[in-house]
């Protein structure tokens, strides 16, 4: 167990010093997605562990991201936080938030807590308008600065800001991955798979059900709390525009076609959430590059994709293969 | 005086919440679905109704074709999305959650497709009733002429409504399949129609809402979204069973964001919605009519 | 071939075989009670032959027209009527409208009509109730309600799922009493699945003993009644 324990722990950082490496390698735009990419797999794990672990569902992780955004910058800005004390304030601010809306979720069954957390989603981002000091509509803005003189010296070149913006995603997201791995194989992650397997006999065998769902309420919040710290600091800002409604959809479509039960998969959800707008741009410029086409192409694939996976693989692409074989068997 | 501008404000609005809740609670009674792309489909509803006024340069002609065309996407949704989602509904660990993503993504859908046709930019979808308020003895009071539309709109689909469900055939079968769609099978009554014609009613009230409210606002692919979480909050207040608590529920939380409006101030309107929510989740969390019997688990 | 035919008939609910290679016929117009333990796969077989779920392999048909692969609204337009188990009424509606929905469909309203007044004069208690919700009905009226509105529909066929469950023994008499006077005036068939064997036999023509999904016996209910060997072992008195 020890043994299997650091040796994860030496695969991840061997991860992630490779994609380090890469990020000399490419040009400033994939340097910039590549921190996007970092950011949607925190955002997309924080649902999969609450949906697919915990059986919760949330639509309103785009408003728990927000809250993050904004306590990071706050106390970047008025505190003078080093930058990871910002991030992990962050993410401590909307781990409160989550553990209050939490204790809420875990009385309400499926579509009230959907409508509940969507309604959060939705009012919680024009409360900046309320109070001077989040800067209302315009937001506040967030710079983190250039990466440190040892760093950039270190690596010689020149060690632009998206480059740097990377390394900090990388470097969070490794973490949050590692960390994830280890909570799912702790007490916590088998206690949230008996309850999601079966509430009942989990609940005889004197698991409380509710403490374990405030957990994952909890845990999940902190993720996103993360992921929009770091989207206001690749964004330089935080604004109630960066946080809409549409976020907390995407965010569920990733998960979603990652397979909402399979942590791995966050990785090809985050990469799917940022290549469809690529590639939508290069087809709606060769369709005639119309306003209307290039603005709502993503919006119609990722809406397409979401549908269809729900219909035809509803446990995400790669359960969905087991159940076949798995059925295929007994019959 | 205040009291009442303020109280007018929250009718006009509460009657398009209503008719919103109208059409959620229809669906989730027949389905057990919170249809999340009810604001889609009225969005929908609502330009083909602007497009008809762009042809035909009459509003009142516009809103019969708005509605139609509500009924005829939810019937669709329903036949086609709903049915597929069923059919294929396995006991994986999603499977709880699969129609609430479902009709998200639809919702994503419709609003790409119309931003596509019409674009993102507002458009005006007017109505010859005027849009400022009565005066009364020199004093203009908050209530013009198409909120009075939209109070007699919402009247006369909650009169026609009533009158469908408590008096004809058609009604009882939609009563029936939804409370215990095994037993009215046993009937002899053809469930899954029926349910495709509930959905159309459940369309065709949130087209009323679209197509009433625009002219008093504007018209693009998301106008109609915070419209939607109004719509579930009343559902809920209402106890999202009961077609009448849907109605109180869309007075309630209409007249109750006038008053906060007034009183507080606009940005936290939509912040109320979610503390009114939490709270009514806490404290009546079947809401004021919701009902006691027959209720399976969500 | 008239009446009701099942043949190999066979029933899974997954991995679990809850009716297996069962046959046994009912003439037009006879009786037919099916007795069973709990879990002896009763219910299963009357959802199967009304269309609720599917069956797994063998035949039923009724009078010459497989049953099979209909949906069950489509069913008791054809004349097959199922009561299933456990006072199969809607809570919801009043005495009325739960039987006008046995009705809702049929084109011939006066005979609907009739039908319900006819309904009204076997179970008075119902008339004496229209206008009250069938949630506050006893048990034995909620019973008399379902059968009602299988009524209403002029069935052919009648499937009954254990319409004593849970109720007192006078109540039982007179439900029994009304459903073997219906058959006689009507000229129903009848299969009254039913734990309460000797009630049930004792107003039927046959009886189809079945244990864990599996036929024991089949026959006049005379002789089963007589037979002593099975009083002791699937009877129970
Ligand atoms: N929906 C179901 N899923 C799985 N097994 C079932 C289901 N319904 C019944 N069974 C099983 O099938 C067998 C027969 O049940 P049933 O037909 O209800 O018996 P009866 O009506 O004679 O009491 C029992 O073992 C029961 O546990
Ligand atoms: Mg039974």
């Amino acid at each position: 167990m020890r043994k299997s324990k650091s040796l994860s722990a030496l695969i991840f950082f061997a991860i992630g010093l490779f994609l380090l490496g890469l990020s000399n390698f490419v040009d400033e735009l994939r340097a910039y997605q590549g921190a996007q990419v970092g950011i949607y797999v925190i955002a997309i794990s924080s649902i999969i562990l609450l949906t697919g672990f915990s059986g919760q569902i949330s639509l309103g992780h785009g408003a728990l991201m927000a809250i993050g955004g904004y306590s990071a910058v706050l106390s970047y800005n008025h505190w003078h936080f080093p930058m990871l004390l910002a991030f992990t304030f962050g993410a401590a601010v909307a781990a409160l938030a989550g553990f209050i809306l939490g204790m809420a979720a875990a009385r309400l069954s499926g579509p009230y807590l959907a409508g509940t957390t969507l309604a959060l989603a939705v009012g919680l981002p024009s409360l900046a308008n309320q109070f001077h000091i989040l800067g209302g509509e315009q937001g506040l803005s967030f710079d983190i600065g250039e990466a440190p003189k040892w760093i950039a010296d270190k690596t010689g070149g020149d060690f632009t800001q998206y480059k740097w913006f990377f390394w900090i995603s990388v470097t969070c997201t490794l973490f949050t991955m590692w960390f994830i791995k280890n909570l799912l194989q702790s007490r916590f992650g088998r206690t949230w798979r008996a309850v999601r397997g079966n509430p009942s006999a989990a609940a005889l065998s004197g698991i409380n059900i509710g403490r374990s769902k405030v957990l994952a309420f909890t845990v999940s919040s902190a993720l996103a709390g993360l992921a929009g710290a770091l989207l206001a600091m690749i964004l330089g800002l935080v604004a109630p525009m960066a946080f809409t409604l549409t976020l907390s959809f995407t965010l569920v479509t990733g998960a979603v076609l990652a397979g909402v039960s399979n942590l791995g998969g966050s990785i090809i959800g985050a990469l799917v959430l940022v290549v469809i707008p690529e590639i939508t741009d290069a087809v709606a410029t060769h369709l005639g590059g119309s306003e209307k086409i290039s603005a709502n192409l993503p919006g119609l694939i990722t809406s397409v994709l979401l549908i269809l996976t729900v219909i035809f693989a509803p446990n995400g692409p790669q359960l969905h293969k087991r159940n076949k074989s798995g059925k295929a068997k007994t019959q | 005086m205040l009291i009442l501008d303020t109280f007018l404000i929250g009718l006009s609005s509460g009657a398009i919440y209503a008719l919103m809740a109208l059409a959620l609670v229809l669906v989730w009674r027949s389905t057990r679905v919170v249809n999340f792309a009810q604001a889609g489909q009225a969005i929908l509803s609502t330009y083909i109704g602007y497009e008809v006024m762009n042809r035909t340069h009459n509003y009142w002609v516009s809103v019969p074709f708005a509605i139609v065309a509500g009924a005829a996407i939810a019937a669709f949704v329903d036949a086609v999305l709903m049915r597929a989602l069923e059919k294929r509904s396995h006991k994986g660990s999603v499977s709880e959650i699969a129609p609430v993503i479902a009709t998200l993504g639809l919702l994503g859908l419709i609003r790409s497709l119309t931003g596509m046709i019409w674009g993102n930019a507002y458009l005006q979808y007017t109505s010859p009733a005027s849009g400022k308020g009565y005066e009364i003895s020199h004093h203009t009071i908050p209530f013009s002429p198409q909120n009075l539309i939209i109070v007699i709109g919402a009247l006369v689909v909650m009169g026609v409504f009533a009158a469908v469900f408590k008096f004809t055939n058609l009604g009882l079968a939609l009563r029936a399949s939804s409370f215990q769609p095994e037993i009215s099978r046993l009937a002899g009554i053809r469930v899954d129609r029926i349910r495709t014609i509930g959905w159309a009613f459940a369309g065709a009230a949130g087209a009323v809402a679209g197509a009433l409210v625009t002219p008093t606002t504007y018209l693009s692919p998301n106008s109609l979204d915070l419209l939607l979480v109004s719509g579930f909050v009343a559902a809920v207040i209402g106890g999202l069973d009961s077609l009448i608590g849907a109605v109180l529920g869309g007075l309630i939380l209409g007249v109750g964001f006038a008053f906060i409006l007034q009183y507080i101030g606009t940005s936290v309107t939509f912040s109320a919605a979610f503390f009114i929510l939490i709270i009514v989740l806490f404290l009546r969390p079947r809401g004021i009519l919701g009902s006691k019997i027959g209720r399976r688990d969500a | 071939m008239s009446g009701l035919l099942v043949k190999n008939f066979s029933v899974s609910h997954g991995a679990i075989a809850a009716v297996k290679d069962l046959s046994f016929t009912v003439g037009k117009g006879e009786l037919a009670a099916i007795i069973g333990s709990n879990g002896a796969g009763k219910t299963t077989l009357l959802r199967a032959l009304s269309g609720l779920i599917p069956h797994q392999s063998g035949e039923a048909s009724w009078n010459g027209n497989s049953l099979l692969g209909k949906k069950p609204e489509d069913l008791v337009r054809s004349g097959v009527v199922h009561v299933s188990e456990g006072k199969s009424v809607i809570p919801e509606l009043n005495v009325k409208e739960n039987l006008a929905l046995g009705g809702i469909w049929r084109k011939d309203k006066k005979d609907v009509a009739l039908a319900t007044e006819e309904v009204c004069e076997l179970f008075p208690r119902l008339r004496e109730r229209l206008l009250q919700s069938a949630d506050t009905l006893s048990g034995g009226e909620r019973q008399m309600l379902a059968i009602g509105r299988a009524l209403i529909a002029r069935p052919e066929l009648l499937l009954l799922d254990e319409p004593s469950l849970g109720l007192a023994p006078l109540i039982i008499e007179q439900i029994f009493d009304a459903i073997n006077q219906l058959r006689h005036k009507l000229g129903l068939t009848v299969v009254l699945v039913e734990q309460n064997a000797m009630s049930a036999l004792k107003i039927a023509d046959i009886g189809v003993i079945i244990n864990v999904g599996s036929l024991v016996t089949s026959g006049p209910s005379q002789e089963l009644l007589a037979d002593a060997n099975l009083r002791a072992a699937y009877l129970g008195y």
